[in-house]
């Protein structure tokens, strides 16, 4: 589904990703761990066409296209999901209207015509109820006035609105109480098919006892340092990652 | 060729237009009226017009649109207008009473015109001045002043306009909806009159509607007064849609007794250049007011929103909220003031103003001023001229919402904080729709009219 290949970015004069080497296949659940600063985020930004993130070498091969040369949006409306490690407010527009120009422009892109809106108020309800939030999201604006829990909750209601096929989800964990974090992972859980991945990006092992991924890799100075399987995040979480910093400065 | 006159001209040419039809500006029986125009030709005269130098002013040079040749109209236009279709081309189902006015006059087709159940009167100022005499002596030009030359030039030359007058304790049943109208064959210069008198706990609604019909040359110098009395409410939107080429004046003053409340929105979606002067006192404990204003301008066009709102007593609120949206090379200003007089304490008094830059071309001025001469007041204010949120912009495309899409539901949002106090629901409606449309493009951006529905 996605291929990373020698993968190396920028932002201003500094370089972050320094030669990224990925690929996830449909089915699959990848985490990226890492330290802080190690490029985890900027990825993220690269793989959903954050304009101030300059890709200087390699390719980005999803679903056999170039995802380079598509904008933001096409590569939304082609599957590609994030879900923000800080979800904006946006004031003035609701959610139903939101999700309803975001649920259209997909089906417009897949030749489909707009769905009616009975049926489109239906899918609402029924994709609240993912992340226990029944009736908390009409009649506001997006994620403004939403507690951390909720503006969490609301990018995995989004994923389940817009049924993605390739998810990246951003220290989904950060800032969240167990409970919200139970229900968020219980939600992309639930969402997950045989035809879809996941690609969850976290400092900490904790998300990961909740949503449990086939290959973790550790990336460390804008480079994946190490791949493994599960059992590498509660290595991570006894040693913390200086074994790694070690480890890759001896390479 | 387009003909430019100097000012000093300007001032002559005005002054001709009293001083060569006397006959019709002097009426018999109504020497407060004559020697109220006598005394404001020659406020007129010493004030001059307003220019980019006056302090009031400096963000708007009224100069291309008042140095046409324009032609003055004393009589009204001898033009059969079928009101049905242009009711019917505004503002649908809206559940009003319609009264339409051309070129400032008040049409002579408008199946209201004088008296209503209740002792209520809505109809030409002209004929109420004939039959109604000392009712409108009691508040003409009660609270208007004539510290600008197009104010004492209103004064002196008005022939008709809107008089609405509310008895103690009435409401009117339904919203009172007036249609601004310019049609003309040659360039016109209008002035134009109106008078709102709600006596003691009486309710009114009213909507204005600003429209140009045919692409001549305008300029409108409208002034209207509102007395609103203790206990009483009114509910006041404007919605201004003129062409390019029509430059427009509106001064409204506005007295508030006891435990009033007046809510107004002034909503400009089109035209060459606007200025608007709202003034209003709070002049009764507990009185209550609410000022909001949007515009959204394109090409060179020019929006100046002149608020004052002076609270003489204690114990009143007043809230500005005004918007701009500004695209290509157009301007606008804000400029709101509040006096708060040394009795009213427990004063209450916020301001607001934000607006959009969609270009780095466009520009905007805002300047909020403050005078506060009691001791125990809530005052605010708060100004912001800014771009679209990036943030917000990136959220909505990684939603898969086109880049183009999403900055019309961010606009739209932004203007919609305004929008949303309208309270008569369906012209709430109406206007959230027109103002969509005009931020997606599809109001007419010509040179003629934007309502002609097509």
């Amino acid at each position: 589904m996605l291929q990373i290949k020698n993968l190396h970015a920028k932002i201003g004069d500094k370089e972050i990703l320094k030669g990224i080497n990925l690929e996830v296949k449909a089915g699959e659940i990848h985490a990226i761990m890492g330290p802080n600063g190690s490029g985890k985020s900027t990825l993220a930004g690269v793989l959903t066409g954050r304009e101030f993130i300059e890709v200087t070498q390699g390719e980005i091969i999803y679903e056999g296209k170039n995802l380079l040369e598509l904008s933001p949006e096409e590569r939304a409306r082609e599957g590609v999901f994030l879900s923000f490690q800080y979800p904006v407010e946006i004031p003035g527009v609701s959610m139903v209207n939101f999700m309803k120009t975001a649920v259209n422009e997909m089906r417009k892109h897949k030749g489909l015509p707009a769905m009616p809106a009975g049926d489109f108020l239906k899918l609402m309800r029924e994709k609240q109820q993912f992340v226990e939030m029944e009736g908390k999201l009409t009649g506001r604006s997006v994620n403004e006035g939403f507690s951390g829990g909720e503006k969490k909750k609301n990018e995995i209601f989004q994923m389940a609105m817009l049924n993605p096929k390739l998810s990246i989800l951003d220290e989904t964990d950060s800032g969240l109480d167990i409970d919200a974090l139970r229900i968020v992972a219980t939600g992309v859980n639930k969402l997950k098919t045989a035809e879809n991945a996941t690609v969850v990006i976290t400092h900490y092992q904790r998300l990961l006892d909740y949503i449990v991924p086939d290959i973790i890799h550790v990336l460390y100075d804008g480079r994946i340092v190490k791949t493994a399987g599960k059992e590498l995040a509660l290595e991570l979480e006894e040693k913390g990652y200086d074994w790694i910093k070690k480890e890759s400065a001896e390479l | 060729m387009e003909t430019t006159i100097q000012s000093e001209q300007l001032i002559q040419l005005y002054s001709d237009v009293y001083n060569n039809n006397q006959p019709i500006f002097r009426l018999q029986n109504t020497d407060w009226l004559n020697s109220l125009r006598i005394q404001s030709l020659a406020d007129f005269k010493k004030l001059g017009l307003p220019t980019k130098k006056s302090e009031r002013y400096k963000y708007s040079n009224l100069d291309p649109f008042l140095a046409k040749p324009y032609s003055f109209m004393l009589t009204p236009s001898n033009i059969d207008l079928d009101t049905n279709e242009v009711f019917k081309c505004d503002v649908p189902e809206l559940g009003t009473h319609n009264v339409l006015l051309l070129n400032g006059f008040f049409y002579h087709k408008n199946s209201i015109n004088g008296e209503l159940p209740g002792g209520i009167w809505i109809g030409s100022l002209k004929k109420a001045i004939n039959e109604k005499p000392e009712l409108v002596e009691k508040y003409l030009n009660k609270i208007a002043t004539n510290d600008d030359g197009l104010i004492a030039l209103n004064s002196a030359l008005f022939q008709d306009g809107l008089f609405v007058y509310i008895p103690k304790g009435k409401t009117l049943d339904k919203p009172l909806q007036v249609i601004n109208i310019l049609l003309s064959e040659a360039d016109l210069f209008v002035t134009q009159r109106n008078l709102v008198v709600l006596e003691d706990n009486a309710h009114a609604n009213l909507v204005f509607c600003d429209h140009t019909l045919t692409s001549k040359n305008y300029f409108t110098n409208s002034l209207t007064e509102m007395f609103v009395g203790e206990g009483s409410n009114l509910d006041f939107n404007n919605l201004q849609n003129e062409h390019d080429e029509a430059g427009r004046v509106s001064s409204i003053f506005v007295h508030q007794g006891c435990s009033s409340s007046v809510n107004s929105s002034t909503i400009t979606l089109h035209s060459g250049l606007v200025r608007n002067n709202i003034k209003i006192k709070l002049d009764g404990e507990g009185a209550e007011n609410n000022t909001t204003g949007l515009f959204l301008t394109d090409k060179t066009q020019h929006v100046d929103n002149y608020v004052f709102v002076e609270h003489a007593k204690p114990h009143c609120t007043s809230n500005q909220m005004f918007k701009g949206v500004l695209d290509d090379q157009s301007t606008g200003a804000f400029n709101g003031r509040i006096l708060v007089d040394r009795d009213a304490q427990k004063t209450a008094a916020y301001q607001k103003n934000s607006n959009l830059l969609l270009t780095s071309d466009a520009k905007m001025n805002t300047r909020p001023q403050l005078e506060i001469y009691a001791d125990d007041v809530k005052c605010s204010h708060g100004a912001t001229v800014g771009q679209l949120d990036q943030e917000a912009l990136f959220y909505m495309q990684a939603r898969g919402i086109g880049k183009k899409e999403a900055r019309l539901l961010l606009m739209y949002a932004f203007a919609h904080e305004i929008i949303q106090n309208i309270k008569i629901e369906n012209l709430r409606f109406r206007i959230d729709e027109m103002v969509n449309k005009r931020l997606r493009g599809e109001l007419s951006r010509c040179h003629n009219c934007a309502i002609h529905c097509n």
